[in-house]
């Protein structure tokens, strides 16, 4: 067997980028470590501190790494998992009272903790919905970081697939858009399997002042 | 008009804080920076005078003041140290921001223990509290770069690393909301609520944040260190509290410091 040889610059060059591209791949590496490091020595045990809020799930770790813009692989995957992390209420009943989510559309959640400013741990959260997006159009002051909700249900109609989707998009938003800003407010135990539902029927219901 | 026209008038906008527009960049602070014309009508004015008093004011177990505090230029030299912080420090073998090295001073040189200085370190909002002797102190020594460029060393292999730490951890998804800082801080007019959001990433917006901290909070009637600012942000992800000169506080604010470069110091700021 012969071999072309190869001109000796050229070897030079492909080691040089080998070995930088190496290089820069261990400095990514130490720097994660570090900073994995650096954050777990930023928290100190004591009253009113949940230090399991520290520790990130798969979905999580991924979108950190990814700058939460995954590669179309990775989000097949994180939405894969995610559509498993999903639960209904009791009888699978979706569509809950919307009077009732209506309230929780602009209850903020509070969730809160630590030894400064917490919040009561047992009181009922609300999803804060309005702090992100907007919501029926007597609410003025509502956020813009998710779409306008406003009219979600006339445009969209009631089908027992858009209940479906509604609810478990509010359930585990990760299931859809793999690294989404919007929190998995039932996967996460912020908001419970009725309140989504409740939501549901506020975002849905032609009867919602969100619909008028 | 003469300061205590100038804090009643901001207890006043407190209350009428957030407006018809939204979209704008906080038009009541606007307002009421038009109305009071210049700096000097800056409530935080008066908390950087009292914080001169508290940073030269003898304290602690071995009974000192502050003034003989290196913050890198050579000890009692503050004129222009904030604007080159965070930084390396040879004694410490590491990277420090300003109020990191407050903490520093009040340990080694008046021989306090840090989690009694750590333990009253912000004014809780929600029961109207004055400001901390932390919070004056840091805003009397920032304020002596007021007027300069604010640059981010990166000059030791300590510092550059820091930055990149605090670049990783801006990005880190974490706790029950799925947030990372740059959820709400990566994208331009974007707001919670009617509150507007900062883009890190956006040159302008890092730099009229960076130049404008410690600040003047109107609705906390108080002002606010970058320490308040990563403890804050880090309570409304539903985090515990991240502690006070902490890596990864000190490696965040030198990332920051970094996104904002050059920047004029305007201080004390002042925002909504």
């Amino acid at each position: 067997m012969t071999m072309k040889p190869v001109s000796f610059p050229i070897v030079i060059v492909a080691v040089a980028a080998i070995v930088s591209g190496c290089a820069v791949a261990d400095k990514t590496q130490d720097i994660a470590v570090l900073a994995e490091q650096a954050f777990k020595d930023s928290f100190k045990p004591g009253p009113g501190q949940d230090l399991s809020r520290l520790e990130q799930d798969e979905t999580q770790r991924d979108c950190s790494i990814a700058r939460a813009n995954p590669s179309e692989a990775l989000a097949k995957a994180i939405m894969a998992r995610e559509s498993r992390n999903m639960a209904y209420p009791e009888g699978a009943k979706l569509f809950g009272d919307w009077k009732a989510g209506a309230k929780i559309f602009d209850d903020g959640f509070a969730y809160r903790i630590g030894s400064f400013i917490p919040n009561k741990p047992d009181a009922v959260r609300g999803g804060n919905c309005y702090a992100c997006h907007q919501g029926e159009a007597k609410e003025a002051a509502f956020g813009n970081q998710g779409p306008s909700l406003l009219h979600y249900g006339k445009l969209r109609g009631q089908s027992d697939a858009i209940v479906k989707y509604t609810y478990e998009k509010i359930y585990n938003a990760r299931a859809f858009n793999a690294c989404s800003a919007m929190p998995r407010l039932g996967h996460n135990k912020i908001l419970s399997p009725k309140q989504v539902a409740d939501l549901t029927a506020f975002l849905v219901s032609p009867e919602s002042p969100l619909n008028k | 008009m003469n300061r205590q026209t100038c804090i009643a008038l901001a207890c006043g906008l407190t209350l009428i804080t957030g407006g018809a527009n939204a979209q704008k960049a906080d038009p009541a602070v606007a307002a009421y920076r038009a109305a009071l014309a210049d700096k000097d009508g800056n409530p935080g004015l008066l908390i950087i005078d009292k914080g001169e008093i508290l940073f030269k004011a003898v304290n602690g177990p071995k009974k000192v003041s502050l003034e003989k505090c290196d913050f890198g230029l050579g000890p009692g030299i503050l004129k222009g140290a904030y604007a080159q912080m965070p930084r390396y420090m040879a004694d410490t073998n590491r990277v420090e921001d300003l109020e990191t090295r407050l903490l520093h001073c009040m340990v080694t040189l008046q021989g306090r223990n840090p989690d009694q200085v750590k333990a009253k370190r912000f004014a809780n909002e929600t029961r109207n509290e004055s400001n901390t002797e932390w919070e004056m102190i840091v805003s009397y020594v920032a304020a002596q770069s007021d007027g300069m460029r604010l640059s981010m060393r990166q000059s030791h292999p300590k510092e550059r690393e820091a930055i990149a730490i605090g670049e990783a951890l801006f990005y880190k998804q974490v706790g029950p909301m799925d947030f990372a800082c740059a959820t709400c801080h990566t994208a331009t007019d974007k707001r919670i609520r009617l509150q507007a959001l900062f883009n890190a990433n956006d040159k302008g917006q890092a730099e009229s944040v960076m130049g404008a901290w410690p600040t003047y909070r109107v609705s906390h009637n108080a002002m606010r260190t970058m320490q308040h600012r990563m403890w804050d942000c880090h309570w409304q992800m539903r985090l515990p509290d991240i502690d006070m000169a902490s890596p990864g506080t000190v490696a965040l604010i030198s990332y920051l410091t970094k996104q904002g470069d050059g920047t004029k110091l305007d201080l004390p700021g002042m925002r909504r």
